[in-house]
Parts: structure tokens; sequence; C-alpha cells
């Protein structure tokens, strides 16, 4: 039971740790490495928490696909490899004071209400993929299905947006008509010549 | 354990989102921000599904969903980013202020009409 306790106290450091130098590195490429350990790092959280599962999708999903969308999205706007001195507003003295408020408001409100609670973790059950897999397609299949349209639409509108080649935009049908003739005159010209 | 440990982790890994959204500039640090706060979100949901000891693991399926999300949030917010990026050539949020409220922009609209 101490071990879990350590252990947990240790993860816990290091996902805030990591967390803090997420928010406030300037090489902007080490903030999404460090969101790495800060994720791994509640990864292990959830194992300690009888969350097994949950602490392997998080491995899948956070680390393995956010974290390297996030690092592709961070290549393909040429974010800077050096230290970026404008990654921080000129306000973060005031963005600092709300996440002080916010820290301060929820950690009272948390001791206040269960300073005396404790996880039974010996007698509970481990949420293994069984167990998962059971409570997920019996009591929760409606919002399970419900999320896998969400996911869909999500899909189709990543799509939309990041195509380059929407046809019905005035704006480019404009364009089109404004470049076209001039391109027909050039291939007249070529093939004449 | 004391079902305060887990919870005084969230709560700060919960502030340390809301500094890096309102603190950071460049609009995919923002979202490494938002993943912060829905990563408190989650342990929070787990330690109290196993405080409760939930027999329908309410707790750790509703995490699930939330990663689920977080999934389809992250994906939808890079493809505008990168439409941002692809229009202006730049993601710094203090320079993208074409919906702001101002009168000197309704002028600039004016003249460029006329």
């Amino acid at each position: 039971m101490s071990t879990v306790r350590v252990l947990f106290v240790l993860l816990g450091a290091v996902a805030v740790g990591s967390a803090l130098l997420v928010v406030t590195t300037r090489q902007i490429v080490h903030a999404a490495l460090w969101l790495v350990v800060t994720l791994g790092a509640l990864a292990g959280c959830f194992l300690l928490l009888t969350a097994e599962f949950v602490a392997w999708v998080q491995v899948l999903i956070y680390v393995g696909a956010v974290v390297v969308l996030l690092l592709f999205a961070l290549m393909l706007t040429r974010a800077p490899t050096r230290p970026d001195p404008a990654a921080r507003t000129p306000n973060a003295w005031f963005a600092a004071v709300v996440a002080a408020a916010v820290a301060g408001v929820l950690v009272t409100t948390l001791v206040a209400g269960f300073s005396g609670a404790v996880i039974d973790l010996d007698r509970a059950e481990i949420g293994g993929a069984r167990v998962t897999g059971g409570a997920v397609f019996s009591t929760w299949v409606l919002p399970f299905e419900v999320l896998s349209v969400l996911l869909l639409a999500a899909l189709v509108g990543a799509i939309v947006l990041s195509r380059r080649d929407v046809p019905n935009r005035p704006r480019d049908a404009e364009a089109a008509r404004d470049t076209e003739p001039a391109r027909d005159a050039d291939d007249r010209e070529r093939s004449s010549s | 354990m004391p079902l305060l440990f887990p919870l005084v982790v969230s709560a700060l890994l919960f502030a340390i989102g809301v500094y890096g959204v309102l603190a950071r500039r460049n609009a995919i640090l923002v979202l490494m921000g938002v993943e912060l706060m829905l990563n408190a979100v989650n342990l929070n949901l787990l330690a109290f599904d196993a405080w409760h000891r939930d027999t329908l693991h309410s707790g750790q399926i509703l995490a699930l969903f939330t990663i689920t999300i977080a999934a389809a949030e992250i994906g939808l917010g890079l493809a505008i980013v990168l439409l941002l990026f692809r229009t202006r050539r730049q993601i710094n949020l203090d320079a993208v202020r074409e919906l702001a409220d101002r009168e000197d922009t309704d002028r600039e609209d004016a003249e460029v009409r006329r």
C-alpha cells in the first residue's frame, strides 16, 4: 500500500513538473516532447488507480497519435527550432494570476471536501480489457455509438477544412475566371509557335 | 491511498493548462494547454471511479469517451490551425484579430470600398 502511495506521489510530481515545462519552455518543439513525459506519467497514475485499459488507451492515443499530430503540425507551420522569445504574450503575468487563483480555489475546495477520504485499492476491481469491454458494450453502448458518429463528423470536418481544391467557393471561381482567358491565350501562342 | 493525492495532482494540472491556454501565443501550444486540462479531468474521473468502486465503471468509461473527444478535438483544431497558417502565413494568435470589434477596422473597410 505504501509503495503505491510513494509511486503515485513520484509520478504526480513528474507529471506536474513536466506540465509546467510544457507551458513555460521557449523551445516550441521541446514543449511537445515534455507533453510526452506528462502524458506518460499520467498513464502510470491511471495504472495505479486500477484503470488498466484506460492507461493503455492513453499511451496509444495520446502519446502515440496526438503528440505525433502536434509535432507534424509544428513542422508544417515552420515552428522555429531555436528559443522563440515571442512564444508567450506580454500579458503572461495576468495568465499566471488567473492560473494561481484557479489552483487555489480548486485545491482548497478539494481539501475541504475530501481530506479524510481513502481509496481502497485492494478491494477495487481492476479495469482490464474484459471488465471495461463488458461495461462499454452493455451499459454504455448508446453513448459509444454516438461517439463513433462524432468521430466520423470530426473526420469529415478535418478533411473539408484541409482540402485545397474546394470548387464552389466564390472567390476561387472568380480567380479561375480571371486567369483562364490568359492561360488559353498562352496555350494558343505555344501551339502556334 | 488518500483520495486527495490524485485530486490535487489533477487540480494543479488543470491550473497549468489554464496558464498555457492564456499565456501562449502559438496556436499549437494553446492546444497543448487544452490537452493538459482534458487529462486533468481524466485523472479526476478515474480517482472517483476507484473511490466509489463503481460497478458500472462510469468513471473509466467516461475517461475513455473524453480521450475520444480529445482526439476529435485535436484533429479539427490542427486542421483549423493549418488553414490559418495557409491563409495568413503565421499562427500567432495575437495577430489574428479580424473579428475584433474595433472602430478603425470599420474605417479601413470603408476606405477599401471607396
